[in-house]
């Protein structure tokens, strides 16, 4: 039941990117932009990432289809026509795509519990957990706990962005 | 297959469904509709997949949904009223979208 429920979310967010990439209306690409990310965090949750799929709804599904459509409201809603593709082009994206195909070839099978990422210190980090930490979601123990300073930085990062962002942007109202 | 089962089959295929209308449009108004359902059917199918593992807590996760998707369409809709984000509600600029040129 799960794998019929991951293959149809995966084949509609196959059918969302091709149609994406095909709509020269700008603002339905928008839309199907913001389906795309609904689709993505369904198919976290699935996956049993709930924090992970909460990020991608809030910014995914929410946050970038609204700065897309302030985007548009600046230029256009309709997409020129684009250059005739060219031969050089289309062979070198195939034979990219084909090699990262060829590249997945020889990994782990999906969900393989004797996968190397599943046997090296993902174990200590699901024992540990719950002694050690005190939240159930392994996930988020990662995340807020033994990897917090990775996250604080994240933190940083995005503060010193947003600082930069009000310096830049902030005074330009009364002008 | 029990209840949940079955209406996560339902749910999938009025995905399909409301993908067909956000792709075919063809006004803006179907393709915001057609999200809008999505984004319903999203919260759907969290919850019939929580049931289906038997961790139904996941409740919560689709509630938040809701408000995401609510907010989305709300801003849409003001985008496509006032042709502005920033806009406080009244109707004493011209819409930005037709506008072309200065910054």
């Amino acid at each position: 039941m799960e794998y019929l429920i991951n293959t149809v979310l995966l084949a509609l967010l196959a059918v969302t990117a091709g149609a994406i990439a095909y709509l020269r209306n700008l603002f339905a690409a928008v839309m199907l932009v913001g389906i795309y990310g609904l689709l993505t965090a369904a198919i976290f949750v699935i996956l049993d990432a709930v924090d992970v799929a909460f990020t991608e709804a809030a910014v995914g599904a929410g946050i970038s289809p609204i700065l897309m459509l302030a985007a548009l409201a600046l230029t256009g809603r309709e997409q020129t026509a684009p250059t005739s593709p060219s031969g050089a082009g289309i062979a070198i994206v195939l034979a990219t795509g084909g090699a990262l195909v060829w590249g997945t070839l020889d990994m782990p099978y999906f969900g393989d519990p004797l996968a190397p990422v599943h046997v090296h210190v993902a174990p200590r980090y699901l024992e540990g957990t719950l002694s050690e930490i005190g939240i159930p979601n392994a996930v988020t123990s990662v995340l807020a706990s033994y990897r917090g300073y990775d996250t604080l930085g994240e933190v940083f990062v995005i503060f010193t962005a947003g600082i930069g962002a009000i310096v830049l942007l902030g005074n330009r109202r009364g002008d | 297959m029990g209840v949940a089962g079955v209406g996560a089959l339902a749910v999938l295929a009025a995905m399909c469904l409301a993908m067909f209308r956000a792709l075919r449009g063809p006004t803006v108004y179907d393709r915001i509709l057609a999200v809008n359902h999505f984004g319903t059917l999203t919260v759907l199918l969290i919850a019939a997949a929580g049931f289906l593992s038997g961790r139904p807590e996941f409740l919560d996760i689709s509630l938040v949904y809701c408000l995401i998707s609510f907010i989305g369409t709300v801003a849409v809709l003001k985008f496509f009223e006032y042709g502005d984000l920033g806009h406080a509600g009244r109707r004493d600029r011209p819409p930005a979208v037709r506008e072309s040129g200065a910054p």
